[in-house]
């Protein structure tokens, strides 16, 4: 409620003073108790820059500078090495496969989650959130004994590709779901409405109505489901079987690392993996922009 | 509105602050606290040694305060700041690794009468109830067929037991290394799965997955005790498992009484309950839940092999048989095997 006026007047703030460098305004404010909104912008910015340094930025850089410890060479030879390679591929490959179906899987749940009504509703809206809060390890317990050898639904995935998949699968379903519903409860459905009356076919609406909106959302949801899915350890590691070349991932290739001393190795691939998690979430950012310029 | 809310942020703040000033305050009844960081698999068997120590005239009034983790995680920690006053790991390595980050003493093998060994056990392989493959000796192991779950020597320290009693089995009785290479490939092609630590395994076993875990003999105790449905084999030929500890420097007296009655006959045959073998003589062990024989819970193998005169200990072993061929490190004998059985070559 308060947000938009204050905007409005740090934006004000900002044409009359084109230039303020933080500090002198802060001096200035003091003086005019009319600025106290400025005053907080102020610091609220100094303090989220702190902290996204303190948490973020300065790991990202000592992982970046641990991999360079070990030289170039090292850094090649890790990057270049055959195990790490297959471990890097089946990882960004499943990764992929899984964002790829969350992006329909999750906006399919959310649309009936928004639009539908039914018995139970307000109960899978609880449950969705589940892989979220449930420790890895114990999901990884779960997937075994449901996908395993005693499988009693008669899927035995347990130790082959498949079930990199499906760990990944498990602990990413919220994110898309979460990104979409709330947009989607946004939307109008009269404007569906409208242009149905006017003779929109059902793909069109979905096409030039629907999908313009949702898919900032998706994309967004996707970049998470994706940078979330290379990172997980926990939920497969039981049920993986951790073989090289088969179903190790990059997670279990650095630990490996680590066991070994060798941490500018273990950096090096960790490096290796920040780099595509950026380029995933800038092309899916782009993905987002480029659609919410043309809406 | 905004003052309230940045009068708010400097409290959380202040109380921050305020909060590591009291924790740095807060070691000086550190006389009489222990501080253990040990490998995972002790955390139940120190709850019983620590109740008795506590009833020596030593162990009044001592309390404790544990840390239990992967051996190589809780080493890595304490090497990088963790406080600890007993350390107590799988691999001797572990506890190296504090000695050159300054530590603990260079002669830390000397503070106790058994070479700095606290606790030992065998490596033994895991059943299905009744031993239906029946699986007896390592050679049963690399028959077609046969399904084996090990944790992954690459990302596990303690797990690189399993694979050295293996090896030790060809060189041990004789073999060469080529013939050794030759049966650890056919064993990792029996492999069906490396979970990332030796509870992860029993989990995956116990779960229904393969024939035969490769484990430790106390873990399959546990396992027993805890009602797992399986049975387990001490093979005739088999590698001894030491586990060492060490006091850090500083450490109080306090640690160096635990230290000292860990080795105890007691404190042995606290240990023993929980499936460790003796590292001393003398110890009444008495029944042992869990065990194949509760009244003879370890019996002696024909031949049992030790890290140092098979494999001139683990200070020699680790990259030998381990390293990964990165920063300077061989790629280690044991590593090669399973890149090469992984890429389905054999060699």
């Amino acid at each position: 409620m308060t947000q938009a006026p204050s905007r409005l007047e740090t934006a004000d703030d900002l044409t009359t003073e084109p230039v303020p460098p933080t500090g002198r305004r802060l001096r200035r404010v003091r003086q005019t108790p009319r600025s106290t909104l400025t005053r907080g912008a102020g610091l609220s910015l100094g303090i989220a820059m702190i902290w996204f340094s303190l948490l973020v930025l300065l790991p990202l850089a000592a992982i970046v500078a641990k991999a360079a410890e070990g030289g170039w060479s090292n850094y090649l030879h890790v990057i270049q090495d055959d195990q790490t390679w297959a471990a890097v591929t089946l990882t960004v490959s499943q990764a992929a496969l899984v964002t790829v179906l969350n992006v329909v899987v999750g906006t399919v749940i959310a649309w009936v989650l928004v639009r539908d009504h039914f018995p139970g509703k307000a109960l899978l809206d609880v449950i969705i959130d589940v892989p979220f809060a449930l420790p890895t390890i114990v999901a990884g317990l779960v997937l075994l004994s449901l996908y395993g050898p005693k499988s009693p639904v008669g899927v035995h995935w347990a130790f082959t590709p498949n079930a990199v998949f499906l760990a990944f699968a498990f602990v990413t379903l919220p994110f898309v779901v979460r990104t979409v519903q709330p947009v989607l409860e946004e939307l109008d459905a009269d404007v569906e409405e409208a242009a149905a009356s006017l003779g929109a076919a059902r793909l069109t609406i979905l096409r030039r109505i629907l999908l313009p909106s949702l898919v900032p959302a998706i994309a967004a949801g996707a970049a998470l489901s994706f940078a979330r899915a290379i990172s997980e350890y926990g939920a497969l590691v039981l049920l993986s079987g951790n073989k090289p070349y088969e179903t190790e991932v990059v997670s279990v290739r650095v630990l490996s690392f680590i066991e070994n001393g060798s941490t500018a190795s273990a950096a090096a691939v960790a490096s290796l993996m920040l780099f595509v998690a950026l380029v995933v979430i800038v092309g899916l950012d782009l993905v987002q922009r480029g659609v919410a310029g043309r809406g | 509105m905004k003052l309230i809310k940045i009068a708010t942020v400097l409290v959380a703040g202040a109380l921050a602050l305020t909060a590591c000033g009291s924790n740095d305050g807060g070691s000086a009844s550190a006389a009489s606290t222990v501080r253990v960081n040990g490998f995972s698999i002790l955390e139940q068997a120190n709850k019983t040694v620590f109740d008795d120590f506590k009833k020596t005239d030593a162990g009044k009034g001592v309390t404790f305060q544990t840390s239990y983790g992967a051996s190589g995680d809780q080493s890595r920690g304490v090497e990088s700041g963790n406080k600890a006053d007993l350390v107590h790991y799988s691999l001797e390595s572990d506890v190296t690794r504090l000695v050159k980050a300054n530590l603990v003493d260079q002669n830390w093998k000397s503070a106790t009468p058994t070479n700095g060994v606290l606790t030992s056990s065998v490596v033994v392989f895991v059943v299905r109830k009744g031993n239906p493959k029946n699986i007896k000796t390592w050679d049963d192991l690399v028959k077609p067929g046969v399904q084996v779950i090990t944790p992954n020597p690459g990302s596990s320290g303690s797990a690189r037991w399993n694979i050295l009693a293996a090896w030790a089995h060809i060189t041990g009785n004789g073999g060469t290394e080529a013939q050794a290479k030759d049966f650890v490939t056919k064993l990792f092609g029996n492999t069906i799965a490396l979970p990332g630590s030796g509870r992860e395994a029993t989990t995956a076993f116990t779960d229904g997955s393969g024939d035969v875990l490769l484990s430790y003999e106390n873990e399959a105790i546990l396992a027993k005790q805890s009602g797992a449905d399986v049975d387990y084999i001490v093979p005739d030929d088999t590698l001894k498992i030491e586990n060492p500890g060490a006091v850090t420097k500083n450490a109080p007296k306090a640690a160096k009484d635990f230290l000292a009655y860990q080795v105890s006959k007691e404190g042995q045959a606290a240990y023993a309950k929980s499936g460790f073998r003796p590292v001393v003589d003398g110890v009444d062990v008495g029944d042992v839940e869990g065990a194949n024989d509760p009244s003879n819970p370890f019996p002696a193998p024909a031949k049992l092999f030790t890290i140092q005169d098979t494999f001139g200990g683990w200070g020699v072993a680790a990259d030998k048989y381990f390293g990964d061929g990165t920063e300077g490190k061989p790629l280690g004998l044991i590593t090669a095997i399973q890149q090469a059985t992984g890429k389905g070559v054999d060699q």
